[in-house]
């Protein structure tokens, strides 16, 4: 009897969970599909935005000099305050972004602390590391980039292709999807990619994380019609 | 170009630049006899060498005798002094580094490391010497590169237009046009 009953129990209560799974699982489903729907789509504001907190994230030598060039005509007021992100192991990028804010403050007047603050991360992959210890290191540098991107929520990302981008922007989607903060993603992929999307790139597109792709030579826009073609920016 | 004759030649300085890591493929080419010789007549005198992290280290020389003068360094802080000096610029393939060197307008010879695991860097080499704004050459073919090389037919290299992609960017975020 006992045992009769249990099963039937357990019978009802595998149910329950099986039909709980299910429609948590559908849910969470629509909700992606919603976000990945929305991500591509211009935000519609009954009135222009103040200023928008913008993470910036650099990597090695071209990668930041392509950046810091595309942030020189980018209007500071519009993405502001700034938040510089860079592998630890790279201590010139975070250097330049310095040199380019402190003339920034010379020019406005406004200190460097008030709208600009330089953060490092773990890499995910070194250059010339392996593909299979990668992953390894890639989760590492998720959890401190879950913790980094807590704490700056941004509104705007820009980023142009090195590993550090793809936690990052990934955890920005997550952040969309659970409703934490709703972030755009300006993903430019680096100069140096003219026929071959990056790592980061590939991923960033194939997944629907970027919600704006830009390419710089003609060739890659053939090979993935959502990007958008808008010439060398070096 | 120079005057051969009497030893009063033009100062004319090739700079080789491997970046932030170390290209030992490139310092050893440079370094090899061969390639010194193309140097010099085509007119160069002196040799500059950025060898970065690498283990090769090239042979100091002080010209001698009409012999092409060679120094190296490691790293520099001034890379966009030695940029600027120099008649001809041979380079890892590098974007920030080629940049610098197409926006100084000095001639420019990119080497590629086939070394590296994701050999990507050669795609934008290879581009830009299809447009004829550089050189694209191997550590083993700097040589001819150099012999059958003729810097006439570089075009100038104009920066590319920001522009269409601000504009992108701000009206995505429901910017207006003008600041």
């Amino acid at each position: 009897m006992d045992e009769g009953n249990g099963c039937c129990f357990s019978i009802l209560a595998s149910k329950f969970t099986v039909t709980f799974v299910t429609i948590s699982l559908t849910l969470i489903l629509i909700r992606v599909l919603y976000v990945i729907y929305r991500s591509g789509k211009p935000l519609f504001r009954s009135k222009a935005p103040r200023a928008l907190r913008t993470l910036i994230v650099l990597g090695s030598g071209g990668h930041t000099a392509e950046m810091l060039n595309l942030l020189s005509v980018l209007q500071k007021e519009r993405f502001s305050p700034r938040f510089y992100v860079a592998a630890a192991t790279d201590n010139m990028s975070l250097q330049k972004a310095r040199t380019l804010e402190t003339s920034l403050a010379d020019e406005t007047g406004v200190k460097v602390e008030e709208t600009a603050q330089f953060m490092q991360i773990y890499r995910s992959r070194e250059v010339g590391q392996s593909y299979l210890t990668s992953v390894w290191t890639t989760l590492i540098a998720t959890a401190h980039a879950l913790w980094i991107m807590f704490k700056i929520r941004p509104q705007v990302i820009l980023c142009n292709g090195p590993g550090t981008c793809f936690p990052l922007c990934a955890i920005a989607f997550f952040f969309k999807v659970v409703g934490i903060r709703w972030s755009s993603i300006f993903y430019v992929e680096s100069i140096a990619r003219v026929r071959r999307l990056s790592l980061s790139g590939l991923l960033l597109y194939k997944l629907q994380i970027a919600d704006q792709f830009f390419v710089q030579w003609p060739q890659l826009q053939g090979q993935y019609p959502r990007a958008h073609y808008v010439g060398c920016l070096m | 170009m120079g005057d051969t004759e009497d030893g009063v030649k033009p100062k004319r300085t090739v700079f080789v630049t491997v970046g932030t890591r170390s290209f030992d493929a490139l310092v050893r080419a440079v370094d090899t006899q061969e390639v010194k010789d193309e140097l010099l007549k085509r007119g160069y005198t002196h040799l500059i060498i950025q060898m970065g992290r690498g283990s090769y280290t090239p042979t100091k020389s002080g010209g001698e005798g009409g012999s092409l003068a060679v120094d190296f360094f490691t790293f520099s802080s001034s890379i966009a002094d030695h940029l600027r000096s120099a008649s001809l610029v041979i380079s890892h393939a590098g974007s920030g580094s080629i940049f610098e060197t197409l926006r100084l307008g000095k001639p420019l010879i990119v080497v590629v490391n086939e070394d590296l695991m994701d050999n990507h860097q050669s795609e934008l080499a290879e581009e830009l010497a299809e447009r004829k704004h550089l050189y694209c050459a191997r550590p083993q073919t700097l040589n001819q590169t150099i012999a059958s090389m003729n810097l006439e037919s570089l075009l100038p290299y104009h920066p590319g237009d920001t522009s269409p992609v601000t504009k992108l960017i701000n009206t995505f975020l429901g910017f207006p046009d003008d600041p």
